[in-house]
């Protein structure tokens, strides 16, 4: 006989080591990661008939291997950490935006619009960059807006309609691409001003690092950093700004109300509707930031692949942290690790690179599962008198 | 005159095969749905029962000398349902059992078919010598296979010396190709469609079914075993969206497969096509073809160029849009959608 | 007290339904300790005790909404498992649930017929029938093709009634059914009972009216929060015995009553009528005036528009035109406070406490701690962006120091704390902010006796602070106690203002109902 109900908190520790319950639910998720890792690892032997220990070394070693990847990770988890922060507050909310993939995708057209078409109009570096991630972040603004002020005047179902826009803004990108491509007939942008760099993400450091290319490793590996910098400077800069905003700010308060009860939130004298459109631009707007700083910072290329499936992989971030950006570095690195090092072991291993998707897969249904045991208590009552 | 009409028969013909990939996925997507959970992994179950038909047969035909057709359409369906029910399986226990959010775990089932799909598609490939080269010729004919019912009728009036036959000839051909000139998964869906919709309307399990997606508190008031109906409602739901992703693989792209994501697309499209049907079965048929006919209109429309094509892809979305948009304004009783849907259940909240 | 309770029950009998030892609790609220409860055949069982006394869970375990933590439960003799609704049917157990549950898009018929294994395929022409039979022979009146979003609340009701009886219910349970009946339903009801109770079934009545429970019932069974009392055959009780069974002593209220000192009008209402989101008219040309140093009662059966009331005023719910809500500050100037936000009313300066009925769905975010939820009413004071985290702190402190609060800390989350704690908490917030127009909701709904009189006496000490209180309350020797004048819904219209120092208990209570009986006699 099993029962199960609601737990209010955990009791695992009694007396000085009270204070250790708090962490218990961190530990019920750690394990879940740990769990979930075996159980890939399970399949890698079965299908590979390799060691997993092995694989896990190997995937270690093709994402820290040389301080260059080691930055590729840097650079493509900063991206999905970006996104992720970009949803919290329309999360937090509870208003469930599953468009972020077009919202980054809008604001990566608007970033390639103005390296194209201003690519040779003399605009001074710093303030082109500045126009750009203005104008994408506009963009990804208003895609993130539309959906919000239908919500918030008839409660026009969100998930379905962000969900919708994701595909007018893949329709868009391609309908952009036989315009923009280059070389002809190649179907594809190809990388953008690859001579001029107008529009590129600025080298920050390019002198005092470059001198010191002999240096010590640690110098040597911060050099190899260099195209990256400027992405981990914004995204830091988004993450503490988005931390405070959520806990310290009457804005964030008024999400927090929001998205636990309307009703309480109007009793308490917010505007509802007003707050759900400022966040939702501010979500679209992060969003678009982080298109314009896959095109300008690091492709340097449009497609339909730009946003490649991370504004979907993004929600999944925020949800699993708890909208709290400091655990969204962890879960982002993890998660891009997963990806990096499965990338790696099957190039290694002569494996497709989707084998990363399938970890991944498993790695976050056993973190949601663990979610249960967080909640619920489950009981085993002895079976009460009762005929057999 | 010939031509025009000729265009506009491929149009319906080809929105036909492409109306019924979504019309599948959405079919059992609607069923999931009726049971109050809204599940963003259509797209990665369609994915699931691709790869899985796919695999069956392939190694089935791999193995065997000379492959029996009737097998292999038994193998290649078998095996898409046991792979796309193994997918409702892990959702419905995630989120019925152990109350995992809903959309989370939906879109990380997507991840996860996704990549399920193309690690054991990119492999074939490889196994079968490179990209685009495998195919499971006798599961995908089997599959294919017309109905030559009327095939011979039309010859022979068509051969015939006076107009008026000959006349009636034309018009045999013409709906001998609209009706009769697809493979048995067509009209299957028209079948699951119409079963779907009397389950829904005319049987107590269907009453039942409902109720628990409207309002599951009060269905369990009422005796019914809520986590049965949302198991069940999952995992046939999953069943027959997966068909929809082995029909694409056999029938569509005719037994091979391709790294290109566009069954997620697809997959996506049959979640729209639930809004635009309104949660009603029957509505998705004809909703499926429209959206199939919107998506080819572009190789219909003269002077268009490449680019200016993908506008007229996008078509399918924003119809979808205005749907949605209208479904909440006028605001219908009957087509809402299910109260509960997203939410999960658990008794002894209060 | 329990001496003097007799058991009633001879030996010789065997209950329908024994229950033994039942306890259950939610999270740190414990709702029943070990119950002990018969109930046999063919009798009518009133189920009494205040609002929070655990009536409803535990009959909830009957019906298997809940499973007891511990406790057995007995049918017929024998000990039986109730883990779902479905073993309870088996068991002939039916409860019709105060919140009823039918399904809205659905009709009259396929809610009877929901969850029955009656045929694949749906015979609702054979449900439609069986019900028309059951309608005639209980004198109900329901069109079986009627959906449930159109029905009126009594029509939901008795459609619950049907969907037990065409299940063929032993035992049926009913959960305050009456209160949201008119006085002649009410009898139509208590005959059904009572054909019921012929045919040898047995009825239980969850109630905290005595009336109803002199009236209709055979025998008494009494819980205290969430024990057992006793039990008593009705012939050989009377209504003073039973409240002090439920009180646990005679009432003797003695709720300190101050005089009102310097009355000034403060709020007035004229005209007021409300038209909720299903077009039903929940308040109609409502008119009366709350002054400042004053405490003024509305009493009424739950749902008759009180909620409506306060929210309107609150700026929470629009008006029908027409309607008037205006509220003069101490310096007499006039503003309306109908058609604005709640945002634009403290905007004018009206210091606006409300104490909602739904303490932690309106008035208190359950998954926050205290000191956040100190904030909800303050958030925006001070310039700058950020919130004021110390001064929702010192408050949340000040609040659970003042007022005992049993909590381990201002971190802890509202929602593990118990009923009483929850109110002193939500209660604290809003006098902190020295209202000058204080409304509540049923404050003490829930409460134990002694954080209850903490709470008249709040309410009290604010009224001798000048602010006009408005105490909705559904007990009515509270009432009589506590307020200075007692304003009296009906239907959603009043049928008067009493002065709460003259007025009897039954002169209210004939008033509560009086207005239904105007109607029906038209």
């Amino acid at each position: 006989m099993i029962h199960i109900s609601k737990r209010t908190d955990f009791t695992l520790f009694k007396g000085k080591a009270e204070w250790l319950n708090h962490y218990v639910g961190w530990g019920v998720r750690l394990i879940a990661v740990f769990l979930s890792l075996v159980v890939s690892g399970l399949l890698i032997f079965f299908v590979t008939k390799l060691n997993p220990v092995k694989v896990y070394g190997a995937m270690i070693d093709g994402v820290f291997g040389t301080p260059r990847l080691t930055w590729a990770w840097v650079r493509d988890f900063t991206l999905l950490l970006l996104i992720a922060v970009g949803l919290a507050p329309a999360f937090k909310m509870r208003f469930w935006n599953i468009g972020a993939e077009g919202q980054v995708l809008v604001g990566g057209i608007v970033a390639a619009a103005f390296m194209i078409h201003l690519g040779s109009a003399g605009i001074p570096a710093a303030l082109l960059i500045i126009m750009m991630a203005i104008c994408s972040m506009a963009a990804g603004a208003v895609w993130g807006v539309v959906p919000a002020l239908f919500k918030a005047k008839w409660n026009t179902n969100e998930t379905l309609f962000t969900l919708m826009m994701n595909y007018i803004a893949i329709q868009l990108t391609s309908f952009l691409v036989p315009k923009w491509e280059h070389p002809k007939g190649s179907n594809s942008v190809g990388i953008i001003n690859p001579d001029s760099n107008v529009g590129w993400f600025p080298k920050l450091f390019e002198k005092p690092i470059s001198g010191m290319t002999q240096g010590a490793p640690f110098t040597r590996f911060l050099t190899a950093g260099e195209p990256v910098f400027l992405n981990v400077m914004i995204v830091a800069a988004v993450v503490l700004f988005m931390f405070f905003y959520l806990k310290k700010s009457k804005h964030g308060y008024e999400i927090a109300v929001v998205g636990q009860s309307e009703n309480t939130a109007r009793y308490a004298a917010m505007n509802v509707k007003k707050i759900i459109i400022r966040s939702m631009t501010l979500s679209g707007a992060l969003c678009g930031l982080a298109g314009f700083m896959a095109v300008s910072g690091i492709d340097h290329t449009i497609s339909t692949g730009t946003a490649g499936g991370r504004g979907f992989t993004a929600i999944i971030v925020a949800w699993l942290a708890k909208f709290n950006p400091f655990i969204m570095i962890l879960i982002s690195g993890l998660l891009v690790f997963l990806e990096k090092g499965s990338v790696s072991i099957a190039s290694e291993f002569g494996l497709s690179k989707d084998v990363s998707h399938i970890i991944t897969g498993i790695i976050l249904f056993f973190i949601l599962g663990s979610e249960f045991f967080i909640n619920y208590e489950i009981k085993f009552a002895r079976r009460a008198r009762k005929e057999a | 005159m010939g031509t025009f009409f000729d265009k506009i028969i491929t149009l319906l013909t080809s929105a036909v095969a492409f109306g019924t990939v979504v019309m599948y996925g959405s079919l059992g997507e609607i069923l999931t749905e009726k049971s109050g959970h809204l599940n963003l992994g259509v797209p990665g179950i369609m994915y699931m029962g691709g790869i899985g038909g796919l695999l069956g047969s392939f190694f089935y035909e791999m193995y065997v000398p000379s492959p029996d057709p009737t097998l292999c359409l038994l193998i290649a369906i078998g095996a898409a349902l046991v792979c796309s029910v193994l997918g409702g399986l892990i959702y419905s226990f995630l989120t019925v059992t152990l109350r995992a959010n809903q959309n989370v775990t939906g879109l990380t089932l997507t991840i996860f078919g996704s990549g399920l799909a193309n690690f054991f598609g990119g492999s074939l490939n490889k196994l079968a010598g490179g990209v685009g080269q495998i195919s499971v010729a006798v599961t995908s004919g089997a599959i294919r296979a017309t109905q030559p019912l009327t095939d011979n009728l039309v010859k022979t009036l068509s051969a015939s010396g006076s107009g008026f036959v000959r006349f009636l000839g034309s018009v045999m051909d013409v709906l001998d190709r609209l009706l009769f000139s697809y493979g048995f998964m067509v009209y299957l869906a028209l079948v699951i469609a119409i079963l779907l919709s009397l389950f829904m309307n005319r049987t107590s399990k269907g009453l039942n079914l409902r109720a628990v997606g409207e309002d599951p508190a009060t269905a369990d008031a009422a005796g019914i075993n809520v986590t049965r109906y949302k198991y069940l409602s999952t995992c046939i739901g999953a069943a027959i969206s997966g068909l929809g992703g082995l029909y694409y693989v056999m029938d569509y792209i005719k037994g091979t497969w391709a790294n290109d994501g566009s069954i997620e697309a697809l997959g996506w499209l049959a979640v729209a096509l639930v809004i635009f049907a309104t949660w009603k079965p029957l509505r998705s048929i004809w909703g499926a073809y429209l959206f199939g006919a919107l998506y080819w209109l572009y190789n219909y429309i003269p002077g268009l160029s490449r680019s200016s094509q993908e506008i007229f892809k996008m078509l399918p979305y924003i119809v979808t849009i205005i749907v949605l948009i209208t479904v909440s304004l006028r605001h219908k009783r009957e087509d809402q959608p299910p109260t509960s849907l997203g939410m999960s259940y658990f008794r002894e909240d209060r | 007290m329990e001496e003097n309770v007799k058991t009633a029950a001879g030996p010789e009998r065997v209950p329908a339904v024994r229950m033994e030892g039942i306890t259950k609790s939610f999270g740190m609220k414990k709702a029943n300790i070990n119950v002990d409860l018969d109930i046999y055949h063919g009798e009518i069982l009133s189920l009494l005790g205040e609002n929070g006394s655990g009536k409803t869970t535990l009959m909830n375990m009957l019906s298997g909404i809940y499973f007891p933590d511990s406790g057995s439960i007995y049918v017929d003799g024998k000990p039986v498992s109730i883990r779902s609704p479905k073993d309870a049917f088996d068991l002939h157990i039916g409860m019709i649930h105060q919140h009823f549950k039918l399904v809205n898009v659905l009709t009259a018929a396929e809610n009877v017929i929901l969850g029955l294994k009656e045929g694949f395929v749906l015979n609702l022409k054979k449900v439609r029938s069986e019900v028309k039979k059951i309608c005639e022979r209980y004198g109900f009146d329901v069109d079986p093709d009627k959906k449930v979003y159109d029905m009126s609340v009594s029509e939901k009701q008795t459609l619950e009634i049907i969907k037990v009886l065409y299940r063929g219910a032993d035992i049926l349970i009913l959960d305050e059914p009456t209160a949201v009946l008119t006085p002649q339903e009410t009898t139509r009801l208590f005959e059904v009972m009572r054909n019921m109770k012929k045919d040898g079934k047995s009825i239980v009545i969850i109630t905290h009216k005595l009336h109803e429970v002199m009236e209709i019932s055979d025998r008494v069974a009494v819980l205290r929060k969430g024990e057992y009392v006793g039990d008593i055959m009705t012939d050989e009780t009377d209504p003073q015995q039973l409240t002090d069974m439920m009180m646990g002593r005679a009432v003797t209220l003695n709720i300190e009553r101050s005089e009102p000192k310097n009355v000034r009008k403060c709020l007035e209402v004229s005209h007021l009528s409300v038209i909720d989101t299903d077009g039903v008219k929940k308040l109609d040309d409502v008119s009366f005036t709350a002054n400042g140093g004053e405490l003024l009662g509305i009493a009424g059966i739950s749902g008759s528009g009180q909620k409506e009331l306060l929210e309107v005023i609150a700026g929470l719910q629009p008006a029908v035109g027409g309607s008037s809500v205006v509220y003069t500050d101490m310096d007499g100037k006039t503003s309306t406070l109908l058609g604005r936000t709640p945002m634009e009313i403290k905007k004018l300066g009206v210091h606006l406490a409300f104490v909602p009925e739904d303490r932690l769905g309106m008035g208190l975010v359950g998954n926050m701690d205290i000191a956040d939820n100190m904030l909800l009413r303050t958030y925006q004071d001070g310039g700058g962006v950020f919130v004021d985290m110390k001064k929702s702190r010192k408050l949340a402190e000040e609040i659970v120091q003042e007022f005992d609060v049993v909590t381990p800390g201002i971190s802890t989350e509202v929602r593990k704390l118990s009923g009483g704690n929850v109110q002193k908490i939500l209660v604290g917030r809003e006098i902190a902010g020295n209202p000058s127009l204080l409304m509540s909701a049923y404050a003490v709904r829930g409460l134990d006796i002694n954080t209850s009189y903490t709470i008249y006496r709040l309410m009290n000490e604010q009224k001798q602070r000048g602010a006009a209180v408005i105490y909705v309350g559904e007990d009515l020797d509270v009432l009589l106690e506590l307020c200075d004048r007692i304003l009296v819904l009906c239907a959603g219209r009043v049928s008067g203002i009493v002065d709460g120092r003259t007025a009897t208990k039954e002169q209210v209570g004939l008033m509560m109902t009086r207005l239904s009986e105007a109607e029906a006699a038209k």
